[in-house]
């Protein structure tokens, strides 16, 4: 009994040494966990900063203006500009462009505004039409029927020395529309 | 000879200690009547499992997660590899029983009433298991890397980014960069072989060990209540003093099912073979309809009949509600009446849901809401539709099938399914009816006055007014008729 009482609770407030080495103990753990912890952070969210930055945007040609005949809308493809080694072909990228006269375009991506399968363009009927869900666009890419809340998505573009020219790099979703990945703000959030 | 092994386990025991503690869990009493067919889905689930990791790993032995090479390599162990295919057979297949065990063994423990005191953390990991096993079922279909996996990843990012605010971050995150690309495969394969198995395995122990802590559930009786205070004695005697030891009371029913779920397996890979892959995950083939796999069916098919404007806050208020739910189950019924046969409203719940995953599934399976992206060209327009018509109303049922009305209407049963079947569309609208939804659209059809001449537009309602049976008169609008009438009888007496 007469060992007992260095294991109970004592009553006053200083600390023992080896009680003292524990805390430090722990302190020293969690300033090593913090300090690794940066790191693996920044590398597990790298794909989310690098976005903030618009890193993933930029000028990818299409091709020339005559391969797009006037009135007509047409499957062109383009290499995403961000490519890594392991991309394969899912770095090639479809879209649809409408060439409404002259110099005037619509480029939209072949992602239905719903949730992202590939339209098909039907020129007999002037209707993009989805596999999945069935929604349904006109041609100038506005919504025709369906479960989509919104028409097709459109990439900026502009006509350079006869090339077709369109601002790509990231996937356009519901949530992030191409406006919002270039920077503009969603008519909500004004 | 025998003597050897007794030394030479003597010696390992020795150093392990671990014959006592096995024993006692294998010999722990259990209560008489859980020696059921109705208990063994548990452990058929970690058969399973277990099946899933050894295959799992030998297909990890060819495959490749590169978005480059994985849809070659998947061609390699199908039709390279010796017995490749048996594998990925045996993987595929085993995914599938894994879910729908996982899915009964859920089912027959609520039923049961197992979930109830003291076993609510039993359900409550047995509710992340669930979660943990669609996770697995889902990354898997990502790593068969061909176009339903490329353009399902599509549709789980178009989901992600209607989260508020953080949407497209959560994007980002989950494609491992700005597209579907070799990064988002290389971090689902992360998920799939190391993040979610180990979490699972980890989860899998816990709820094993609480099994074993606790008792496998007695078998319910209408009438006998749990209740906080005395159920632990209450089931101290139905084990203690009636009850039997697992092994080997119990433990040969688990055994059976177990080896009759692996053949089953096997038969299944046997007989229909590894799933896929469909073609190549090249996004510029556009010429595709995605389906996810089995499993998901349910939700493919909730997407595309709920109301676009309830679709954001269902998918995403939806799984938090439903998750809740579950966890919560324990702790809003956690005493009283065990047994179904007492419990109407947890076997109509049951049922519900299981009518309700199901007609999903089943309407899934032939898509009534996606067009036919053939039929204007494939699907004849029946001869009786043509049979004694003018010039004009052939000539509609030209239009008709050159504007792919056909897509989404069907004739004599072919075509799509997407609008009404137009057989007797002219009983149901007047001329003036048939020619304002032709221009104007509406009511989920798009407007096709852009796209048709008027000549076109007389002709394709000229054909749809002579679609009506034999015997009913196609709908007219009296009081045009007397307007008509009135004008021809003004034009006559001026």
């Amino acid at each position: 009994m007469a060992t007992k009482p260095a294991l109970a609770p004592s009553a006053d407030a200083t600390i023992s040494r080896r009680g003292f080495f524990m805390k430090l103990g722990i302190v020293f753990n969690a300033l090593a966990a913090s300090a690794v912890a940066v790191p693996i952070v920044g590398f597990l969210f790298s794909s989310i900063t690098r976005g903030r930055a618009n890193g993933y945007l930029s000028w990818v040609p299409l091709g020339q203006v005559s391969e797009f005949p006037e009135g007509e809308t047409r499957l062109a493809t383009f290499q995403n500009p961000y490519v890594m080694p392991t991309d394969g072909k899912t770095a090639d990228t479809a879209c649809w462009v409408r060439r409404v006269a002259g110099e005037q375009f619509q480029v939209f991506a072949v992602n239905c505004a719903h949730l992202g399968c590939p339209v098909r363009w039907f020129p007999q009927s002037g209707l993009f039409m989805c596999p999945c869900h069935g929604g349904a666009y006109y041609r100038d890419g506005s919504r025709a029927s369906g479960p989509p809340e919104r028409g097709l998505f459109e990439y900026p573009y502009k006509v350079e020395n006869g090339l077709v020219t369109i601002q790509a790099g990231e996937l356009p979703t519901p949530g992030a529309a191409i406006a919002e990945l270039n920077g503009e703000k969603p008519p909500c959030a004004s | 000879m025998r003597i050897m092994i007794r030394t030479i386990g003597e010696w390992f025991d020795r150093r392990l200690q671990l014959a006592v503690p096995v024993r006692e869990m294998a010999e722990h009493p259990v209560p008489r009547n859980t020696a059921s067919w109705w208990y063994v889905f548990g452990s058929a689930a970690l058969t399973v499992f277990m099946l899933q990791i050894v295959t799992g790993i030998l297909l990890a032995l060819v495959y490749v997660p590169s978005g480059a090479e994985a849809w070659s390599s998947l061609q390699a162990l199908n039709h390279g590899v010796a017995l490749g295919w048996f594998i990925r057979g045996m993987h595929g297949w085993g995914s599938n029983f894994m879910v729908a065990i996982v899915l009964i063994h859920m089912v027959q423990v609520f039923l049961f009433g197992a979930h109830k005191f003291p076993r609510e953390l039993t359900w409550i990991i047995g509710v992340f298991l669930l979660l943990m096993t669609l996770g697995m079922a889902f990354s898997g279909q990502v790593l068969r890397f061909d176009q339903d996996a490329y353009w399902g990843l599509g549709i789980g990012a178009s989901i992600a980014s209607r989260v508020p605010i953080l949407g497209p971050s959560i994007v980002r995150l989950m494609l491992g960069g700005p597209i579907i690309a070799g990064a988002t495969l290389s971090r689902f394969f992360a998920l799939h072989v190391f993040v979610i198995p180990g979490v699972l395995i980890g989860f899998v122990c816990l709820h094993l060990l609480m099994v074993l802590k606790l008792g496998i559930n007695e078998w319910p009786m209408p009438g006998r209540i749990v209740r906080r205070a005395t159920y632990e004695a209450e089931y101290h005697a139905l084990t203690k003093k009636e009850g039997a030891p697992f092994v080997p009371y119990a433990v040969w029913k688990d055994m059976f099912f177990a080896a009759f779920i692996i053949l089953a397996v096997a038969a299944c890979a046997l007989y229909f073979g590894p799933f896929g892959p469909t073609g190549q995950p090249d996004p510029t083939i556009i010429q595709t309809v995605p389906k996810p796999d089995y499993f998901f069916l349910w939700l493919y098919a909730l997407l595309s009949l709920l109301p676009p404007s309830l679709e954001t806050p269902v998918l995403l208020i939806g799984p938090v509600v439903v998750i809740a739910g579950l966890l919560l189950l324990p702790f809003l019924s956690g005493e009283g009446e065990k047994s179904w046969k007492r419990r109407p409203i947890a076997v109509l719940t049951v049922s519900l849901i299981a009518i309700t995953l199901g007609t999903f599934t089943h309407l899934a399976g032939f898509t009534p809401w996606s067009p036919h992206m053939n039929a204007w060209s494939g699907d004849p327009v029946p001869d009786r539709y043509v049979h004694n018509t003018t010039a004009l109303e052939r000539q509609g049922a030209l239009v008709f099938q050159v504007k792919q009305c056909r897509n989404c209407h069907s004739l004599g049963d072919t075509g799509g399914q997407r609008g009404p079947a137009l057989d007797s569309v002219a009983v149901r609208l007047t001329q003036d009816q048939l020619i304002r939804q032709v221009i104007q659209g509406g009511g989920n059809m798009p407007a096709y006055g852009k796209n048709l001449s008027p000549a076109e537009t007389t002709a394709l309602v000229a054909f749809l007014q002579t679609l009506h049976p034999k015997g009913q008169a196609p709908a007219r609008d009296a009081s045009r008729d007397l307007a008509l009438s009135d004008e021809n009888q003004a034009g006559r007496n001026p």
